[in-house]
Formats: structure tokens, C-alpha cells, sequence
């Protein structure tokens, strides 16, 4: 298979078949660069002191691939780079690799940058040449381990002049709404990480005021490998509408959790054990998609694939791949308040009906997962979900809304059993993770 | 001209002073309502918006008779640059200086926020905060430049409008939700839900 | 043309509800619910003057047809 550039005489490398694409099978594989590399060959983007590419060509394959966005909202990524590159002179734009998942259940970005980082910088770079970008930047959560191994890596592919633009990388506070785009685009600029309202949006005008790609470090993993090996072998995983494959953050009713890569069109009951077979009865319901998501039936969630199309006719959609089971032992209500409550302390606190919205609907729904909650703390819930959505500057209140909104539907049975005063619950530990809320200013930068 | 007419000029100049001052005074106070969102008894909510404009604009106006009628009067030797240039004015170079700064600071006030939509926000905002050096200028002229305001009911007219921008002052200063740093309002906002329903609040 | 508002610039004022209460309403805690669709051409003047007039300069008159999502 030959990818974007054959370079003459190099030893054509086997395309890895099946799955795992993005990580390398196996815990101790090593993540440096000679053993990338030897893995997968050389990269698809031009090497320091060459010449760019036609950014058209990386264009077009990626959308011979029909490879769309791995961040949650699958966003076509060949529109993108075109909407980007139109926006400005060559060298103007900026192209970030956005590693920074910002949700609490998802570890898909973070196994990726420590197991994989120079698949996520080789698809930066080729995202950049793309765009015909003057910068590129690496976005991540402040850790500090994760800035020395990635600072190794940056090391030894500058010595080895893998790059043209050396990456930058930009670190941003644990908070929910610290990946956003324009919270990225904000920060990466020097102010806080908060969103913005995005008039003009920030593909046209974003870091610094010039334009900016933004794509998240899967998507541009998956980029990486298209570039080298081609958008048929891209296609050869996966469905014909949606080729390709995800990474998943599973949690297992029986506590455990893992990130594991799967083609798009798998069934969900391949990927929770919970929801087939003898585990049956374990699992009370499944959360599809993160704290933005939506909860589903168990028995609706069996007959579901991982895919937009399927998960389109529950309600729901794949998002970032968090798939989680809820065990029967828990309170279904009492972890949908307490997530709810982390939410709405992330509100940015920017706009109106979002600071004043969900920490309403947190306080009702705490009183819902609660004994006996007054009458009217569902009918208020339902008001003031009708009331937000749509009206923030980012979709933070639309998301709250839908997760909230599916919980009540799901859980249905729960809370005619809390006006009862009677809970199902044998098991009051907290389940989903849930980290502790920001308090100050400070916290945002 | 005669000595009556120099006079009148300067009476006009006088009594258009004292007026603009009381005008201003009354800008200043709808200024912080609007900002307060207050609301203006009987009144819908873009009138206190609209009174802070039109009475701004009549301010200017009498400002603008105030200063004419003062370089007109040949008893005062004051130029058309003191209007504008402080401490230029052989008469009463401090305090008609004083009134110069305030006058330049109307006119930035006045000239943004006639381009406010063009501007932008922070730009728009960051030269509105300069209100507040204008008044005290304006004030603080008014007082030294001559002792009309320090006898009888001009008096208690001066002091009405010190007490009128402290007390607005006072209001402006009071803070709501909206004035904690956005970090600081979904918090309290959560906390006085939850307080409101554990108190079985209907 | 579309009314929108910049709900991080808005502070919920509520001049707009009053200047355009054909196209605009208020929330339980007074921020604007501006209808969707295009401004009729009859309350073109009045919305522009609401525009103005907001002492927040948190509401625009855009040209685009189609409801801008980011």
C-alpha cells in the first residue's frame, strides 16, 4: 500500500490489519520514535527543511477516507482543513492537536499521548501542512508527567528533524469546559480557559485572531495513518457511511475500566459484557457518550451498534466513546445528581441561563435522587431544561440538558419509587467519577 | 460692548454652569441605574437608558452655552483653547483647567458612545469608566472657580448633587451575582437552591 | 436578518423586551428569548434601535439566514 508520499527506495511497510490501529498491541510496547517508526515507517508529512506538500492532496484523501471527527461531534474532517485553509495566507493559520478530553470518564486522549504520542504529532503535522499553518501546538491538561514524556518525545523528533513546525505544547486546567474550542483557542492565547462567543467562529479567527484548526489528538492519529497507508486501507475497518475505527473508554459494572479501539458498526454488546450473556442482570443501565451523553435502557442498549446511525434512532451518539454500565446495586438517580451537580459547577458562569439554569436543575434533581423529593422538583426540572438549551455560548447547557433529560426517562421507575420514599439501591458508593469542582478565578487559567 | 452686556454674559455663564452641573449630577445617578438595572417607577426598562442619553446630550448643551458665554465675556480674559486645553487661561488657570479636563472628558464619553456599535465593547467601556473623573472634575470647577455655589440655596443645590452621586455612587458599589467573578456564580447559585427546597420552600 | 444575542456580553437587562416584545422575551431571570427566523421587515427599525440601545451591546442584527451554530 503506498500512502501520500512514496518515497523512492524506501522499504514499503505493512499496513496494520485489523485491530488496534492507534495503539500498539501490547502493554510494554515501547512509545518512542525508532520503534514508531520501525512499526509503521515514515511518516506521510514533509520532514524539517523539505518543502510542504500541496495541502489540496492531504485534503482530498482525508476525505476519500471519510474520516470525521474522534472528539464528540464527528465533524467531517477534509471540511475543516478546507474551511481553515481558505481563511487565510499560507503560514497564517494555527493547527492544534487538542489532547485535552476534559471528560472525567474518558481516558481515550490520555492513553493515546503517553502509548501513542507520535502518531498524534504526525497527524499534527500533517494537519498542518494541510492548513499551509505558521504554528502548531499541542493542546493537554496541566500534568506533569504527561509534559515530561511529551517534551522527550517533541526532543527526540526535533533531533531526528521529523518536524517543519516544531509543536508547541500549551497545558490547561482540569476543567470540563477546558476543551471547548474557543476555550481552547482562548487560553492557548493567554487569557483563561473559558469559552467564547464565537462571531466570527474561530476557524476565521481564533488563537491570536488568526485562523485555527482545531482537532482532537485521535482524529489526527487516524489522520497520521490514512496519510501513510492510504484512505482505502482507512475504509477497510469499519462501515461504508462510517469507516474506520474509535477509541472506547469502557466501565464495567464490576468496577473495572479500559480503552480499547473498536471499528465503527461494532454492536455495544461485544463491548460491555454486561449487556449480553450471563451479565445480564448486573447492568441497569448504560451511559452512551459521557457526562454529555445519554443513559439507555439495557435491553435497548443490547440491540444498539457503535455507530451514529444506530445510536441516532435511541437518542444517543457515540460522542467520545464513553461507554459505561451502571451496576443494578446502584442508585441510577442519586449518580445522575451527583454528576449533574460537577456539571453545573463547571459552568464558565458566563451566560445568564447556564450559571443560573443548571445549578437549579442540579439542586432539584439532588432533591429527586433523595427520599420523598417535594412534587413540584420534577415539574421545576423540566421548566428550566426547556428553558436553557440553546442559549449559551457553548453547548455545555444543551449537553446538561440531554444527559439530565435521558436520566429522567431511564430512571423512570426510580423516581415513582423516591416520591414512595423507597430506593433500590443496596450500594450508596459513588460509581461514575466525578472530580472535585473549581472554586476560584484561578482555576480557569 | 457695554458693561451690561458683559455682564449679562456673564450671569448667562453663570447660571447655565450651575444648571449643567445639576444636569450632570442627574447623568451620572441614570448612568448607575442602568448599569444597576434599576427600574425607573411606572417606567418600561430602556428609559432609564434612554433619560442617561438625552440628558447627557442636554448636559453637553448647557456645557457648551456655559463655556461660550464665559470666552465670549471680554471682563474674563479666557481663550477658546482653555475650553479644552487645561491651565491655559490667564483666569483662574487651575480651576477653569480643572473644568478644561472635564469638558475632554465629556467629549471622549459623548464621541464613543456615539460609536459604540462601531467600536466595540471593551473599547466602548474601558473610556466610560472615565465618567467617574469626569464628574468630580466638573464638581470640583464648579465649587473653586467662583462662591456661587458656597452661599445660601446654591449651596444646598451643590450639596444635593455631592449627596445624589455619593448615594449613587453607594448604590453602584453594591454587589450582586453578577458582579463575583464568573468562577464564584454558579456556586452561590447552587447553594441557595438547595438551601431554598431543604426549607420546603414552595 | 437574525436577532442574536451574545449571551456572555448580555447581563439581562431587558431593554431589548421592551423595545421589541414582538421578537423578544424574558426568562425567569430576566434574560432575553429571542424568536427564531428573520426579522419581519416592518420591525427592521425598531430591532436595529434595540440593537443600540442595549446597554450591553449584547445583541446583534446578523445577516445569515440559517440559524449560525458554532
Amino acid at each position: 500500500m503506498t500512502g501520500l508520499l512514496a518515497r523512492a527506495g524506501a522499504t514499503p511497510v505493512t499496513a496494520p490489519h485489523g485491530l488496534p490501529r492507534l495503539i500498539p498491541a501490547g502493554a510494554g510496547a515501547d512509545p518512542g520514535l525508532a520503534a514508531h517508526l520501525a512499526r509503521l515507517g515514515p511518516p506521510a508529512h514533509s520532514p524539517a527543511g523539505a518543502a510542504p506538500q500541496a495541502g489540496p492532496a492531504i485534503i482530498a484523501a482525508a476525505q476519500a477516507a471519510g474520516l470525521t471527527g474522534r472528539g464528540g461531534a464527528a465533524f467531517p474532517v477534509h471540511r475543516k482543513l478546507r474551511a481553515v485553509a481558505a481563511a487565510g495566507r499560507p503560514g497564517r493559520a494555527v493547527a492544534v492537536a487538542n489532547g485535552a478530553e476534559s471528560e472525567p470518564a474518558s481516558g481515550k486522549d490520555r492513553s493515546l499521548l503517553w502509548l501513542a504520542p507520535h502518531l498524534v504529532l504526525d497527524g499534527l503535522q500533517l494537519a498542518a501542512e494541510a492548513v499551509a499553518a505558521g504554528r502548531a501546538v499541542l493542546y493537554v491538561h496541566r500534568d506533569p508527567d504527561l509534559a515530561r514524556h511529551l517534551a522527550d518525545a517533541l526532543a527526540h523528533r526535533a533531533a531526528a528533524g521529523c518536524d517543519r513546525i516544531a509543536t508547541e505544547v500549551v497545558q490547561a486546567p482540569d476543567r470540563f469546559l477546558a476543551g471547548e474550542t474557543s476555550a481552547l483557542a482562548s487560553r492557548v492565547s493567554g487569557g483563561p480557559a473559558r469559552p467564547g462567543f464565537a462571531e466570527p467562529p474561530v476557524y476565521e479567527r481564533g488563537i491570536g485572531g488568526r485562523p485555527t484548526l482545531v482537532h482532537n489528538a485521535e482524529t489526527l492519529a487516524h489522520l497520521a495513518l490514512t496519510g501513510r497507508f492510504g484512505p482505502g486501507w482507512f475504509r477497510a475497518a469499519g462501515l461504508p457511511g462510517e469507516p474506520g475505527s474509535m477509541l472506547c473508554t469502557v466501565h464495567r459494572a464490576d468496577g473495572a475500566g479500559h480503552v480499547t479501539e473498536a471499528a465503527l458498526g461494532t454492536a455495544l454488546a461485544a463491548l460491555l459484557p454486561g449487556l449480553g450473556g450471563p451479565g445480564r442482570g448486573e447492568v441497569q443501565a448504560v451511559l452512551c457518550g459521557g457526562y454529555h451523553g445519554t443513559w439507555l435502557d439495557p435491553a435497548v442498549a443490547a440491540g444498539l451498534t457503535l455507530s451514529r446511525a444506530s445510536l441516532r434512532e435511541a437518542g444517543a451518539a457515540p460522542g467520545a466513546g464513553v461507554l459505561a454500565e451502571l451496576p443494578a446495586s446502584r442508585c441510577g438517580l442519586a449518580e445522575t445528581a451527583r454528576v449533574a451537580r460537577y456539571l453545573a459547577l463547571e459552568s464558565a458562569g458566563q451566560c445568564g441561563p447556564c450559571f443560573n439554569g443548571l445549578p437549579r436543575m442540579a439542586a432539584a434533581l439532588a432533591e429527586l435522587a433523595a427520599p420523598r423529593p417535594a412534587p413540584r422538583a420534577e415539574a421545576d426540572l423540566r421548566r428550566w431544561a426547556g428553558l436553557v438549551g440553546g442559549r449559551g455560548a457553548c453547548h455545555h447547557p444543551d449537553g446538561f440538558v440531554r444527559f439530565v433529560a435521558s436520566a429522567l426517562g431511564v430512571f423512570r421507575d426510580e423516581v415513582a419509587g423516591h416520591a414512595r420514599g423507597r430506593c433500590r439501591a443496596t450500594d450508596r458508593a459513588p460509581f461514575l467519577p466525578v472530580p472535585a469542582p473549581p472554586a476560584t478565578e484561578a482555576d480557569w487559567s | 460692548m457695554s458693561a451690561r452686556e458683559s455682564a449679562d454674559l456673564w450671569y448667562a455663564s453663570r447660571a447655565t454652569g450651575v444648571v449643567a452641573l445639576v444636569l450632570l449630577t442627574l447623568v451620572l445617578v441614570l448612568g448607575v441605574a442602568v448599569n444597576r438595572q434599576g427600574r425607573l417607577p411606572g417606567l418600561p426598562r430602556f428609559a432609564a437608558t434612554s433619560l442617561h442619553r438625552s440628558v447627557a446630550l442636554l448636559a453637553v448643551t448647557f456645557v457648551a452655552v456655559h463655556v461660550g458665554t464665559a470666552i465670549a465675556d471680554p471682563f474674563v480674559s479666557i481663550g477658546i483653547a482653555a475650553a479644552v486645553v487645561p491651565f491655559v487661561s490667564p483666569y483662574q488657570p487651575f480651576w477653569l483647567g480643572v473644568g478644561a479636563v472635564s469638558v475632554d472628558l465629556m467629549l471622549a464619553l459623548i464621541v464613543t458612545s456615539l460609536l459604540r456599535t462601531r467600536i466595540g465593547r471593551r473599547a466602548w467601556r474601558g473610556v466610560h469608566w472615565l465618567a467617574y473623573a469626569c464628574w468630580p472634575a466638573a464638581a470640583a470647577h464648579s465649587i473653586a472657580s467662583g462662591t456661587d455655589l458656597r452661599h445660601g440655596w446654591l449651596l444646598d443645590l451643590g450639596a444635593g448633587c455631592v449627596a445624589a452621586t455619593a448615594a449613587a455612587l453607594a448604590w453602584r458599589r453594591r454587589r450582586t451575582l453578577r458582579d463575583a467573578p464568573p468562577a464564584q456564580r454558579a456556586g452561590p447559585v447552587l447553594a441557595a437552591e438547595t438551601r431554598r427546597r431543604a426549607a420546603g420552600a414552595p | 436578518m437574525r436577532l442574536r444575542v451574545n449571551p456572555i456580553a448580555c447581563t439581562g437587562h431587558g431593554s431589548c423586551a421592551d423595545l421589541l416584545p414582538e421578537l423578544v422575551s424574558l426568562d425567569e431571570w430576566g434574560y432575553p428569548l429571542v424568536a427564531d427566523g428573520a426579522v419581519p421587515p416592518e420591525l427592521a427599525r425598531r430591532a436595529r434601535r434595540a440593537v443600540r440601545d442595549c446597554p450591553a451591546l449584547a445583541l446583534l442584527l446578523t445577516a445569515d439566514p440559517e440559524p449560525g451554530r458554532r
